[in-house]
């Protein structure tokens, strides 16, 4: 193997035919309406933890479909509700949230 | 939608590429990377094809790798292409077609820049008559080789000795099309099929028998990137680009690739044995890799001119398992001999990548 001084990186692509969505598909039974979500990122520009924390909605179900955990963010969450009055498809975001929660065995 | 309809919004796509009447600029780099390339465009449409096609051996760069490697400013670019212009002007052209991506997007920038800053033109032509003692006239219209090729494209059919076909099972070849950033990037208008349906180089493999492929990372940028590649530190994000969109083509199989831009097949072609060598992978079949093309190098194929003569023999990626696939007749033993006959000698091969 050459060393040419410089190298390749990782690839950001996402194969979206080889991402695991089980989880999102629990969550989807629980909160159909996850489905809807149009990621306009209403709830995470309203959210009051977001700024400190890094908790985002969008992002969260965002990396669902992409097949990421997501239980970190979950206790950055207040469960203050503001999201949900903000979506504009209406989604229950806080009851998305503690569906989350089920899902990974949390306490409410 | 009612056929008249569909024709109008087609026809916002297309150019209305004059026929004839061209003064041509030569690319700064081409030459050294694919060296025929230009010669036989010229050897193809004005030679061939009785396309009235001018050039000057008093042309020079348009300044604008420079330009965009950051190390001139636009006025000194402007100056240089207005003096580019005033050639145009002496030579009796009107209509400029240059052979360079980058060229075709410089001259396309500093025209629409003048049309927002006239007073910035009236400094440019003050600036040349200091300079050169010379004038120049805007040109009534801007090409890229490519676009008069492209308009070409059946008449080069119509005169093809070899279509883009398997001559085992009579398939049509598959060939992923990449066209240069500064081409359908910039000014996505100015360029054919616009920034929706970019079809310069697609209506040419199809023309010429061939299937193009289409595959995610189509309209991801070749890894060029002037500075990602000139500055060494930077390199890793130029190989990652072409990397990236080799993992993407490859499920695909495609047999060929053709480009419309300097920097594009030098990147695509050359980066596979950098690739090769850093990861022990081939895109191509047997070891082999995926050949990268020039679209004057496919007319020139298609037209059944000499491969060697074409300049094939300075590509990375061997480009003998698609002429035998074709059924190009070549000479293996003439690949590294000069314009006289002289050796130009073999070079070394590499660990990885297959090559003849």
């Amino acid at each position: 193997m050459i060393d040419f001084g410089f190298g390749l990186s990782r690839s950001s692509s996402v194969k979206l035919d080889e991402v695991d969505l089980g989880l999102y598909h629990k969550l989807e039974a629980l909160e159909p309406g996850v489905r809807v979500c149009m990621s306009c990122g209403s709830c995470t520009s309203t959210c009051t933890a977001g700024p400190w924390s890094g908790m985002s909605v969008r992002k969260l179900i965002l990396n669902l479909q992409r097949g990421k955990d997501v239980e970190k963010m979950l206790s950055c969450c207040m469960l203050c509700g503001k999201c949900t009055m903000v979506c504009p498809r209406g989604i229950n975001t806080r009851h998305l949230i503690l569906s989350l929660c089920r899902i990974y065995g949390k306490k409410q | 939608m009612i056929y008249q309809g569909k024709q109008r919004i087609w026809s916002d796509y297309q150019k209305d590429i004059p026929a004839d009447g061209w003064f041509y600029v030569r690319s700064c780099i081409r030459q050294n990377f694919f060296p025929a390339s230009e010669k036989y465009f010229l050897a193809i449409c004005r030679d061939l094809l009785g396309h009235d096609i001018y050039e000057t051996e008093h042309h020079t760069t348009c300044g604008g790798i420079a330009y965009h490697s950051d190390t001139i400013p636009q006025e000194t670019a402007m100056t240089i292409v207005a003096r580019q212009f005033a050639l145009m002007k002496e030579a009796g052209y009107k209509n400029l077609v240059t052979s360079c991506i980058t060229s075709f997007g410089n001259y396309t920038e500093i025209l629409e820049t003048w049309r927002e800053y006239p007073e910035l033109e009236a400094r440019i032509r003050e600036n040349l008559w200091k300079a050169t003692r010379r004038e120049f006239d805007k040109p009534e219209y801007v090409a890229h080789a490519s676009d008069l090729v492209y308009k070409y494209r059946s008449e080069i059919a119509e005169r093809a000795r070899f279509r883009l076909v398997d001559k085992e099972t009579g398939l049509p070849l598959r060939i992923v099309e990449h066209i240069g950033c500064h081409y359908s990037k910039m000014f996505p208008h100015k360029g054919i099929g616009g920034a929706e349906y970019p079809c310069v180089l697609s209506g040419m493999v199809e023309s010429w028998g061939g299937e193009v492929v289409d595959y995610p990372e189509r309209r991801h940028c070749c890894g060029f990137g002037f500075r990602q590649y000139l500055v060494k530190a930077n390199r890793g994000y130029s190989v990652s680009n072409t990397h990236k969109k080799f993992e993407s083509m490859e499920p695909y199989h495609p047999d060929a690739i053709i480009t419309n831009c300097p920097g594009c097949p030098y990147f695509l072609d050359r980066w596979q044995y950098v690739i090769a060598e850093q990861t022990g992978k081939t895109y191509g079949r047997d070891g082999f890799g995926i050949p990268v093309f020039t679209y004057e190098e496919l007319a020139g194929l298609v037209l059944g001119y000499d491969p060697w003569d074409l300049g094939l023999q300075l590509h990375q990626v061997a480009v003998e398992p698609l002429l035998d696939k074709i059924g190009i007749e070549y000479d293996p033993s003439a690949k590294y001999l000069g314009v006289n006959k002289e050796d130009l000698l073999k070079p070394q091969m590499p660990t990885v990548l297959k090559c003849c």
